[in-house]
């Protein structure tokens, strides 16, 4: 895919600022996805998680696999990318391991490989690695792209 | 395949899904998957691909759409295991 069309489709995802959390699809294809994200030290949910120690919660890192591995993908395996209305998704299930700490400012990077996409289900095997190339958490999770109204 | 052997194999792929186990006794061929079992629409497609496993059967997405109750889900597996 050309950098055009990767950034057509990240700018696709039906997500805003505080709750958007990714910077750039670097690559993808039928079966797998990788992108990339970095926390800001000024995130609203370092004000109180924890309490004088900013760590990124890890339902935080689980949406940001989640909106690469499975949105980012499932929009561009139905052919919606670049849609301005792309179909709404459930997140349906997800079985994640958390490994290592990410602190406000650190860069993420996301690798998503599909289990399989079928009937508008999708389910992904996804791993979020930190900058210094370790693993941080994987996992895999499930979502469905439910019918336009 | 017999059919009670049939429906047998197909309660425990659907066994898995069901989070209220005690649901899974009462279980007749009219039971129905989401309404009976509340059994999630994820979890639906989950159901077809491990019957289709199950049984080592191909289910088209239309035929998949219809197994919605045990007695549709056991006609669909016996048409393709005898087709």
């Amino acid at each position: 895919m050309t950098k055009e069309s990767l950034s057509e489709l990240r700018d696709t995802l039906p997500y805003d600022p505080p709750f958007l959390f990714v910077d750039e699809i670097l690559k993808i294809d039928d079966d797998y996805v990788k992108g990339k994200y970095r926390y800001r030290e000024d995130e609203y949910f370092y004000q109180g998680h924890f309490r004088g120690r900013p760590v990124t919660p890890g339902v935080i890192l689980t949406e940001t696999m989640a909106q690469i591995g499975l949105v980012a993908l499932g929009i561009y395996l139905s052919n919606e990318s670049g849609s301005p209305s792309p179909p709404p998704f459930a997140f349906t299930s997800a079985d994640v391991s958390f490994r290592k700490m990410v602190l406000p400012g650190e860069e993420v990077t996301v690798e998503g490989e599909k289990v399989y996409f079928r009937m508008g289900k999708i389910k992904v095997q996804t791993t979020m690695y930190n900058s210094a190339g370790d693993k941080v958490c994987s996992g895999t999770l499930s979502g469905m792209i439910l019918k336009k109204n | 395949m017999q059919e009670q052997e049939i429906i047998e194999k197909l309660t425990e792929v659907i066994k898995t899904y069901v989070e209220d186990k005690s649901v899974l006794e009462g279980i007749t061929p009219e039971t129905h998957l989401v309404n009976d079992l509340n059994i999630n629409s994820a979890h639906l497609v989950d159901i077809i691909l491990d019957t289709e496993e199950a049984f080592d059967i191909e289910i088209d997405d239309e035929s998949a759409e219809q197994m919605l109750t045990v007695k549709a889900a056991v006609d669909i597996v016996s048409s393709k295991l005898s087709s």
